[in-house]
């Protein structure tokens, strides 16, 4: 691996997770993969390394850290299990809007308790006709003297039913398409706000993907983040500081592959002889191994430009996102190949790497809506 | 309640070398870690400081690196770290480590409690925990698997034995070693690292707890290492199978005995 010229902290921050990988996640990741429950007793271990507040700031009880640290955490976890590191990462990316927009009030009362990983976030955007073109939102929030009553239903939540805070994007004004968007803060348990069905997933199956459901659900004026109107600028900012860590969950992917699939090569005889002796195998796993570097260098450097708050991040997140899950999909492919029949077994770790990484591809933006925001940017840039 | 762990670093087990001229493990240039058994005696002793108060202060005697074996006690919650480092303690064995860490804790004075791991993963004696309660003249109870409660300056505890457990009482202070029954030790955590980092781990020398010449070191070693040797592999155990697999082992077995 290359010499990241990583800060003390970080490389502890990253040596911590490793520890909690090898010792805690490995051992279960199978086990959860097939029963599909909810990885609480691994949340809490995490929430014991205090790894939940690496992105938080000190004075809301976090370490201090920023997105280059999530994206270590979320690469080392998604090596053992990427299914336990959504649970993980997808709490941060319910958080980001309070961090991004949230008023110091909000963030004394949800912050402290997410760093502690005494309570998880979601984010709740996605709807069944709103998926990448996010702003056909059908839920609405309609104010009503000091409260907002929020009416929907959204769909494909991660930790949807297991989180405690979401972070909800209804329409204010539906009138204003876009900009009639606004966020808000509903805690599990408030009246009128239920979850629906769990999904059955390819993969990252350890992590609940669920409906929630918004009945007449009364949220006082408090909870809304930001101003009203400003939902989708958010959610949008929410995800240029996310999609980096999307990418280090398909770096962390295909390079768990890639470590499965080399230990293999060099065990497994045919004619007599290591597969790893063969030109056919090396070549493979050396352009695996580069495609890797080359996908953690960009998702590095994008987090590393998003935590210095440099403006218009977008074009490079989307690069890291999309460049990386890209690369997850093909060295997943091919580490399975190289098991041959054992990589297909589900006996056998690879094939889940596998269906892991296909998510990667898809979701917090899919890798063509990844590729028009690159290219739009290229465009606005050159005219410029 | 004031705690005392006694912890050792041992060389990782994946890396263990011998010196044959020497006689002894090579402990330069290996990687390390604290001996297992003796973070089973770090986590009993945290969960008792979380349950009644108080402070752990995690003590070792080794060389200058054995200082990153405090360091991690620290980031896994212990609050103090003394190392016994002194040329003079060099070659020491167990009655004379047992000796050199009572003299330590004697310094520390006020202590209600001292674990250790029931016996270090390198030397394998089990007798240094036992060594400092017999110098110290305090009650032990070793190989404890559970500690039932704490109440009126009594400890009650469950001590493993070859047959099944006992249940004994001591008064406190008192010395325990633990198996790795007696609970599951926890990770460190970021905070604990970062203070780790910051906290500073006092060294103690001979002369600093009174120590005797004569009673540290090789000079105050009861013992001499006359000869170090790999134990054989043990030897592939046979599989009975398929119909007659039982009187095939009873015979066995019988020829065995004779």
């Amino acid at each position: 691996m290359i010499d990241y010229l990583l800060t003390e902290e970080q490389i502890m921050v990253r040596d911590m997770a490793r520890q909690i990988t090898d010792e805690k996640i490995r051992p279960v990741s199978a086990e959860y993969d097939r029963s599909e429950k909810f990885p609480w007793d691994i949340m809490k271990d995490i929430a014991k390394s205090d790894l939940f507040g690496v992105y938080i700031e000190e004075k809301y009880g976090g370490m201090g850290g920023g997105i280059l640290e999530l994206c270590l955490v979320t690469e080392e976890f998604s090596k053992g299990c990427a299914g336990i590191a959504i649970c993980y990462s997808a709490s941060a990316l319910g958080t980001y809007p309070i961090i991004l927009a949230g008023n110091d009030q909000q963030k004394q009362k949800y912050l402290p308790a997410i760093a502690k990983g005494e309570k998880l976030a979601a984010f709740g955007l996605t709807e069944p006709a709103a998926g990448s073109d996010a702003s056909a939102l059908q839920t609405t929030a309609v104010k009503n003297g000091d409260h907002y009553v929020l009416n929907g239903l959204k769909h494909f939540i991660t930790n949807g039913g297991d989180a405690d805070i979401y972070t909800v994007v209804a329409m204010t004004d539906k009138s204003r398409g876009a900009r009639g968007a606004s966020i808000f803060v509903v805690e599990k348990g408030t009246p009128g706000f239920t979850f629906g069905k769990k999904e059955d997933k390819m993969g990252i199956r350890a992590s609940s993907t669920s409906e929630l459901i918004f009945n007449d659900c009364k949220v006082p004026v408090e909870n809304l983040i930001g101003r009203e109107g400003m939902g989708f600028i958010n959610a949008m900012r929410t995800f240029d500081m996310s999609r980096p860590g999307i990418g280090a969950q398909a770096v962390g992917i295909a390079q768990g592959a890639l470590d499965e699939a080399l230990k293999y090569a060099k065990q497994r005889k045919q004619f007599d002889k290591p597969i790893s002796s063969f030109q056919g195998i090396q070549w493979m796993l050396a352009d695996m191994a580069t495609e890797t570097e080359a996908a953690r260098a960009l998702v590095y450097a994008s987090a590393r430009e998003v935590a210095a708050g440099v403006k218009d991040v977008g074009v490079h997140s989307a690069m890291a996102k999309m460049y990386a899950s890209d690369v997850a999909m093909k060295v997943t492919t091919n580490a399975v190949q190289i098991c041959g029949g054992y990589g297909y077994m589900k006996e056998y770790p690879v094939e889940k790497y596998m269906r892991d990484a296909k998510i990667t591809q898809i979701y917090e933006g899919t890798n063509q809506i990844q590729r028009n925001i690159i290219g739009m940017g290229l465009i606005r840039e050159s005219s410029k | 309640m004031n705690i005392i762990v006694c912890i050792k670093q041992v060389p990782d087990t994946n890396d263990i070398k011998i010196d044959p001229a020497a006689k002894r493990l090579v402990r330069e240039g290996v990687k390390t870690m604290i001996n297992p058994f003796d973070m089973y005696a770090i986590e009993e002793a945290l969960r008792l400081k979380e349950k009644l108060g108080g402070k752990v202060i995690a003590m070792t005697m080794g060389p200058a690196q054995a200082e990153s074996a405090l360091r991690e006690a620290i980031s896994l919650g212990c609050d103090e770290a003394i190392l016994l480092s002194d040329l003079a303690f060099a070659g020491s064995d167990a009655l004379a480590t047992s000796y050199a860490l009572s003299q330590a804790i004697r310094k520390i004075g006020q202590f209600d409690m001292i674990f250790a791991g029931k016996q270090s993963l390198d030397g394998d004696t089990a007798q240094v925990g036992p060594g400092i309660a017999a110098i110290l003249d305090i009650p032990q109870i070793i190989n404890v698997r559970k500690i039932q409660e704490i109440k009126e300056g009594q400890i009650i505890a469950e001590r493993m034995t070859e047959y099944g457990y006992e249940v004994l009482q001591a008064p406190l202070p008192c010395l325990m070693t633990v198996v790795k029954d007696i609970n599951m030790p926890r990770l460190p955590s970021l905070k604990g690292k970062m203070k780790a980092k910051s906290t500073q781990v006092t060294v103690w020398k001979a002369a600093d707890i009174g120590a005797e010449e004569a009673r540290i070191g090789s000079k105050g070693s009861g013992t001499d290492v006359w000869k170090i040797v790999i134990p054989p592999a043990r030897p592939q155990g046979k599989i009975f199978e398929g119909e007659g697999a039982v009187d095939q082992l009873v015979d066995t077995l019988k020829g065995l005995i004779k």
